[in-house]
């Protein structure tokens, strides 16, 4: 396990460094130039060139990625070239919305794909085991923010029971109404999410429905639910925890699209406007912390399964 | 760039909006509450709170005449008022401006107003790292004076009669404040609460005020990236109103709904086609009239913006003192198109590349323009660019045949005096007026001069002005005295009451 879990936490940190540079180049293949963006219709070539030096973008690109990555080491993401402000506190402060967001997008996702899948797999020859895999088929089709427009005509326009988008001014501090406008956003991720995390579930559990053991188990004279809870769920838990840790990254991303559609500050909104102005240090700084993200939660997937599936262990150590 | 010359708008402006011309249903029963906070929706977030370290438009909205005040305030319909200028004196060369500051003026920190401040402040829009687009326009200035506290004197290099309107761009901020991109000290009437950047700005009235106080308690700025969540947000009661509706399709909700009110007012944006006058074929008056007088405006405006917005035939805006209007100049005329295009030489019409900004409603527009023009021979072919391409290809590098853009600001028809901006106008006669406007004597002398260079301009259909956007503003019913045109995307609040 300890040889696993430093070849695992290499290739993490190989992985980060990879999409530091990554980052960094395609940030600078776009077009345009972050010193226009700042700059009044009339700039003349000076104030130009004085810009881009007051911004460093004059630097050439090799001495540009080594301060980042200095700096970065230092936990310093940079100065956001338009606001002047540290972009690490930036998002920090958008984080107490975009993490509960996902949390409890994914913890509901879950709550929901977990029993609905093994239903539509335990019941696949039923009408309504059918009818759940065809709703989860449709609902992976269905693009998250316009489930999020529909939500909000129905439950915020029509009925008028919840804010249509925004966060209190008070932030958390205002508890009830910053809880009440999470409400809809973590529907429509979590609507979007269980409905893919369903079909996973579903193949899962419908592979060892079949599986030999299970089918000696009956034989032993369990009945096919005792049989599939004390033999089957564990195993077809290993192919779902490592698509959950992928589901988890997916969420994180899904929560960042729909924040624009509820307005709500978090990071969605920060690199939305980030890219809009060409603001680099902004777009690196939340695009490095969804990318660890997503590599971190895969990390840790992984190391889960294998403590779910000793074989695995084995299999990989060999 | 529509961020660009917004934020050329925005960067620069910095004055105070005037007692704003009303608007808003005057809501006919219940009191006013002065202790009512103004929820106001927006689209234009600051990007700093420093109108000369590149801010934004959105620095404009929530802070100038709220927070900060200049000498000058531009008034809701145009006008240039005196604002922290109790009193001005200007000497018969025109060159010496002598200035009385407002007595018993406190900053929001407590600290007096001294003609120091004034004086700190001007320099501070023409100071070198300045990015205010006023800056070119106040390099007339040739020194300050400050013979006492309440008297500042500036002498100019040459005479310039709309240095005062220059000056309604100019915040007054105390000259010992510091970190000016994430607070702020001025003498407006009210001052800088909360600022949570991806969310709402804060204004609280300053109960110190120097003149006549806001008539709410405060003001906050909730802040969208997506139009439809704005509008949500005003069903829902979340914002009382809107600043600046940027699309026509969301209005019907509210044109027939008791509860609101949709104003249209006048802005100062214009779409324009421009030409490039210096090259072929546009640099041929008749092939640019011809142009001008095959598309239907009316009918493009009308297509795009439905009942709202204006054809003004020409570059001045209604709100400018020099406004005429010139749509019977180069009007729509099919036939008289084609005569012209065959007297200049192009009997078979031509081909052109018009390159065409991604967003709307430039996409849009150039498609309604390749087919008018397509009934008069000529083939446009739409080269689609981004914002960035934009400005290095076409404003840069001046690398095009005809283009489309957005023009916010007021009184910028006097960039067609300049034969070196991007569209290569250059009549000489037209820069001269433009030249004799600015060193007039008084401002009818002025606006004379440039009604005639306007005309001139418009004849020669130096571009083709398409239409002037409608400034839409939609409040609930229950709110008043908000202003309604947004001059230089001002939003005044001290006003605005709910009832």
């Amino acid at each position: 396990m300890t040889r696993y879990l430093l070849r695992r936490t290499a290739i993490l940190i190989g992985s980060l460094f990879g999409a530091a540079v990554a980052l960094f180049v395609l940030l600078r293949l776009l077009p345009g130039d972050p010193a226009n963006a700042l700059l009044p219709v009339g700039a003349t070539p000076e104030q130009i060139e004085a810009a881009r030096r007051e911004l460093g973008t004059n630097e050439p690109l090799l001495t540009q990625f080594w301060t980042w990555l200095g700096d970065l080491f230092s936990g310093d993401l940079g100065t956001s070239l338009i606001s002047k402000l540290p972009v690490a506190p930036e998002i920090a402060a958008r984080l107490p919305v975009t993490v509960p967001l996902t949390l409890a997008a994914f913890v509901l996702a879950v709550v929901v794909a977990v029993p609905v899948g093994t239903l539509a797999a335990v019941r696949a020859d039923r009408w309504y085991g059918v009818v759940l895999n065809a709703v989860a088929q449709f609902g992976i089709a269905v693009p998250a923010f316009w489930v999020g427009l529909l939500l909000v005509t129905a439950f915020a326009l029509r009925l008028q029971v919840l804010p249509a988008g925004g966060f209190p001014t008070g932030g958390w501090a205002d508890f009830g109404p910053a809880v009440e406008s999470l409400v809809l956003p973590v529907v429509t991720v979590a609507l979007v999410m269980s409905a893919s995390l369903i079909r996973y579930v579903r193949a899962a559990v419908l592979e060892v429905k079949g599986a030999d053991y299970l089918r000696t188990a009956r034989s032993l004279g369990a009945s096919p639910a005792r049989a599939l809870w004390r033999h089957g769920l564990r195993n077809a838990a290993v192919p779902v925890i490592a698509v959950l840790a992928m589901e988890l990254a997916t969420t994180f991303l899904g929560a960042v699209v729909v924040e624009s559609v509820f307005a709500l500050p978090g990071l969605g909104g920060l690199l939305v406007k980030g890219i809009g102005e060409h603001d680099f240090p902004v777009i690196q700084g939340v695009m490095l912390v969804s990318t660890a993200t997503v590599l971190v939660v895969g990390f840790l997937g992984d190391v889960s399964q294998r403590l779910v599936d000793p074989r695995l262990l084995h299999r990989s150590a060999s | 760039m529509r961020r660009l010359l917004a934020s050329l708008a925005a960067v620069t402006a910095l004055s105070v909006l005037a007692a704003c011309g009303g608007g808003g249903s005057s809501s006919a029963d219940g009191k006013a509450d002065g202790a009512a906070t103004i929820q106001v929706g927006s689209v234009y977030e600051p990007q700093n709170l420093d109108n000369t370290a590149g801010g934004g438009q959105g620095v404009t909205e929530a802070l100038n005449g709220n927070v900060y005040e200049g000498l000058f305030k531009l008034t809701d319909d145009g006008k240039v008022e005196p604002l922290l200028a109790k009193d001005q004196k200007v000497s018969d060369d025109g060159l010496t401006y002598t200035f009385t500051l407002q007595p018993n003026v406190k900053f929001h920190s407590g600290k007096a107003l001294t003609s120091a401040d004034v004086k700190a402040s001007i320099e501070r829009v023409t100071a070198e790292n300045s990015k205010s687009a006023r800056k070119s326009n106040l390099s007339v200035v040739k020194s300050i004076a400050t013979p006492d506290d309440s008297t500042v004197v500036v002498t100019l290099s040459k005479r310039s009669i709309s240095f005062v309107y220059n000056l309604s761009y100019v915040w007054v901020v105390n000259s010992a404040a510091t970190d000016l991109t994430t607070k702020a000290d001025g003498t407006g009437p009210y001052k800088l609460g909360e600022w949570k950047r991806g969310s709402t700005l804060t204004l609280t009235r300053n109960d110190s005020y120097w003149g006549t106080p806001a008539k709410n308690a405060g003001v906050v700025f909730h802040y969208y990236t997506d139009a439809t969540a704005l509008n949500n947000a005003l069903l829902t009661n979340a914002v009382d109103v809107v600043t600046s509706e940027q699309s026509p399709d969301a209005l019907a909700q509210f044109k027939n709904n008791d509860s609101y009110k949709v104003n249209d007012g006048k802005s100062t944006t214009k779409l324009l086609l421009a030409f490039n006058d210096k090259v072929a074929p546009f640099n041929k008056v008749e092939v640019r009239q011809a142009i001008t007088q095959a598309i239907d405006k009316k009918k493009l405006l009308t297509s795009i913006w439905g009942e709202y917005g204006t054809v003004i035939g020409s570059m001045v805006p209604p709100t400018d003192p020099w406004y005429e209007d010139l749509t019977s100049v180069n009007a729509y005329d099919v036939a008289a198109a084609k005569t012209k295009l065959a007297a200049a030489g192009f009997p078979n019409g031509f081909t052109f590349t018009l390159d065409t900004p991604n967003y709307d409603p430039h996409p849009t527009a150039a498609t309604f323009i390749k087919s008018e023009l397509a009934k008069v021979g000529v083939t446009v072919n739409i080269n689609t660019i981004t914002a960035d391409q934009w400005y290095e290809k076409v404003y840069q590098k001046r690398d095009f045949q005809a283009t489309m853009q957005e023009h916010v600001n007021d009184r910028d028809v006097v960039w067609y005096g300049d034969p070196t901006f991007y569209w290569g106008y250059d009549n000489k006669q037209v820069t001269s007026w433009i030249d004799q406007a600015e060193q007039a004597k008084t401002t009818d002398e002025q606006t004379a001069l440039l009604k005639q260079a306007n005309k001139q301009i418009a004849t020669d259909a130096a571009s083709d002005w398409l239409y002037l956007y409608p400034q839409i503003v939609v409040a609930s019913s229950k709110l008043s005295g908000y202003p309604l045109n947004g001059l230089n995307s001002q939003f005044p609040a001290y006003d605005i009451v709910k009832s």
